[in-house]
């Protein structure tokens, strides 16, 4: 009986804390805690802490040009923060000290230029194919698109938030499929697990994250994959703390030793042209197609701005 | 008048941590408030899904705190009233959701009732029927994740309460059950009803084992909480309205519940 007001107390508590639980998250984002030293902006040495926030899907291969990077530059260190592209983003807009951005999609990477919060001009460094995802050994014989909306084949999606979300509905929109997902996932990655626990028969996802599971899932490509391509735009931010650092990364990434680690992993080199990857056509396992033109002349060129 | 004259010396020692705890509680509801879109905010609301996600959560909150009540109740009673071996270990277990991050008990979840679970499996094979991704799913997950506030509360309502009662009642015939349901119970109904209070508001806000083990599908698994979370992808402003909701929503059962149990202490 006495303890009847302190409870209830207890709950105002409890749902308060809540509320500004919640608020807490949303406002913090991503939330990358490094800031970086500084380099003198004039000396050729970098050093310093570079902060990246980059797409989930691309968490194998910075992590990898992450260390290459620090090897290449003696006294700097990579700092990750892996996310959905959107909420990083937003991040970014809110004030997070990022030095380098690394979004799936363009339209994630107009978040940051709309705000001017970028200090160049985003370039196009890779793009990624869709594939199909399903479990070992693709017990429910999915071969196509179409096969996603047959009866009793339980679908999970990227939420349309989301770059792979997106991409999947534009997919789906070319190639006339109407499916009922059971859920729509809030990155690539969750989506993509919930087809190695067996729970969905097929998600939709890129090729690189297909490639990275190997052995505990298999990818089915399909036709309509290559014209839904996403596009990574890369930058550097204006109020990057460690400014010097940023370009010299941005640079890295777009080099003949990053393109070499992004193609290894599944990642298309962006064409020319700007035009979608021919390359993409072919639907056998993403070999990067011998990359003839390993230099990075290629990069520079798909400089037009996020659309 | 000395109790008047201790109330005016408040020690600031307490008084300064105390106003910014109370700040700390309370600026970021008024940032909210502040950074409220309240000029979009109709447009905002009147939109299905935010309807849709809000019933889905009230319905969900509720059945959840039903479920509570129905099994949490007895379990603490077993939990206050016996002795039985490891008594000590099975109520540590009871409270383990409270600490637990409710994204582990969505993968535990998803492990034992999922398709592939132990329990899951047998469910699939033999009725057809998957929890993950159904509304029933996010009801089991809140129920999870809430009911050990029920259990807690309605057990230390039992220690409280004098067990001479059940026992004089024993000695004028009544079975233990009748003694429960006709003495014990309305004796411990405010711990119950706090309880249940508790166990409401915790699932309402119930997010990560809800993502984890029931998805996210607008109408069917998307709550409010994951709808405030995904609205945050794109769109802070339709974040911030969903959250309005939910503060109103919450503000407004504490205050229908305080004139009805913090009257009677």
């Amino acid at each position: 009986m006495i303890t009847a007001p302190t409870r209830v107390a207890a709950a105002t508590a409890a749902v308060l804390a809540l509320a500004v639980g919640l608020t807490a998250c949303s406002s913090s984002g991503g939330g990358a805690k490094s800031s970086g030293t500084p380099a003198a902006a004039g000396s050729p040495a970098l050093s310093g802490t570079v902060t990246v926030f980059a797409a989930a899907s691309l968490q194998g291969t910075f992590t990898d040009l992450g260390k290459k990077f620090e090897a290449a530059h003696p006294g700097t260190s990579v700092k990750f923060n892996f996310g959905g592209s959107s909420q990083l983003a937003q991040s970014i807009v809110s004030g997070a000290p990022a030095d380098v951005f690394a979004a799936a999609s363009p339209a994630t990477m107009k978040t940051v230029t709309d705000a001017k919060d970028n200090a160049s001009d985003p370039k196009v460094f890779v793009r990624n194919t869709l594939e199909i995802a399903v479990p070992k050994g693709n017990p429910k014989h999915i071969a196509t698109l179409k096969d996603l909306a047959a009866p009793g084949i339980k679908v999970a999606l990227c939420a349309p938030q989301v770059p792979c979300g997106s991409a999947a509905q534009s997919a789906l929109k070319i190639g006339g499929v109407n499916l009922t997902p059971v859920t729509q996932e809030q990155d690539v990655k969750s989506a993509l697990t919930k087809v190695e626990l067996g729970e969905v028969d097929a998600s939709i996802v890129y090729q690189t994250d297909v490639k990275a599971d190997q052995g505990k899932i298999d990818g089915v490509d399909f036709a309509e994959a290559a014209k839904a391509i996403n596009d990574y735009p890369i930058a550097d931010l204006a109020k990057a703390p460690n400014p010097a650092a940023a370009k010299a990364f941005v640079e890295f990434v777009e080099s003949a030793a990053g393109e070499q680690v992004l193609t290894a992993a599944g990642f298309q080199q962006p064409t020319t042209g700007g035009e979608p990857a021919g390359a993409a056509s072919t639907p056998a396992s993403a070999a990067p197609s011998g990359s003839a033109s390993a230099a990075p002349s290629a990069a520079p060129s798909a400089s037009a701005s996020a659309q | 008048m000395s109790r008047r004259a201790s109330r005016s010396r408040i020690p600031v020692a307490l008084l300064l941590p105390g106003l910014l705890g109370l700040l700390f509680l309370v600026l970021p509801l008024v940032g909210l408030l502040v950074r409220a879109p309240w000029r979009s905010l109709p447009a905002q609301l009147s939109s299905a899904d935010v309807w849709e996600a809000l019933k889905l959560s009230l319905i969900c909150a509720t059945s959840a705190t039903g479920v509570s009540l129905v099994l949490g109740v007895p379990l603490a009673w077993l939990l206050a009233r016996t002795e039985f071996p490891g008594r000590r270990l099975v109520r540590a277990l009871v409270t383990l959701p409270l600490v637990l991050p409710p994204v582990v008990g969505g993968v535990a979840l998803l492990l034992v009732l999922g398709r592939n679970g132990i329990v899951g499996r047998w469910l699939d094979s033999a009725f057809g029927y998957t929890l993950p991704f159904t509304t029933t799913g996010v009801i089991v997950a809140e129920a999870f994740v809430a009911m050990p506030f029920l259990v807690i509360s309605v057990e230390g309502a039992l220690r409280a309460a004098d067990p001479r009662y059940e026992e004089a009642a024993a000695t004028l015939g009544a079975s233990r059950l009748t003694a429960f349901r006709r003495v014990t119970l309305p004796l411990v109904a405010p711990g119950v009803a706090a309880g249940a209070v508790l166990a409401w508001a915790r699932a309402l806000g119930e997010f990560g084992a809800t993502i984890t083990f029931a998805g996210n599908f607008p109408g069917r698994t998307q709550t409010m909480p994951l709808a405030v979370y995904l609205a945050m992808e794109n769109d802070p402003e339709a974040a911030i309205a969903l959250s309005l909701v939910l503060l109103a929503v919450s503000v407004a059962v504490l205050a229908g519940l305080r004139g009805r149990w913090m009257s009677t202490p």
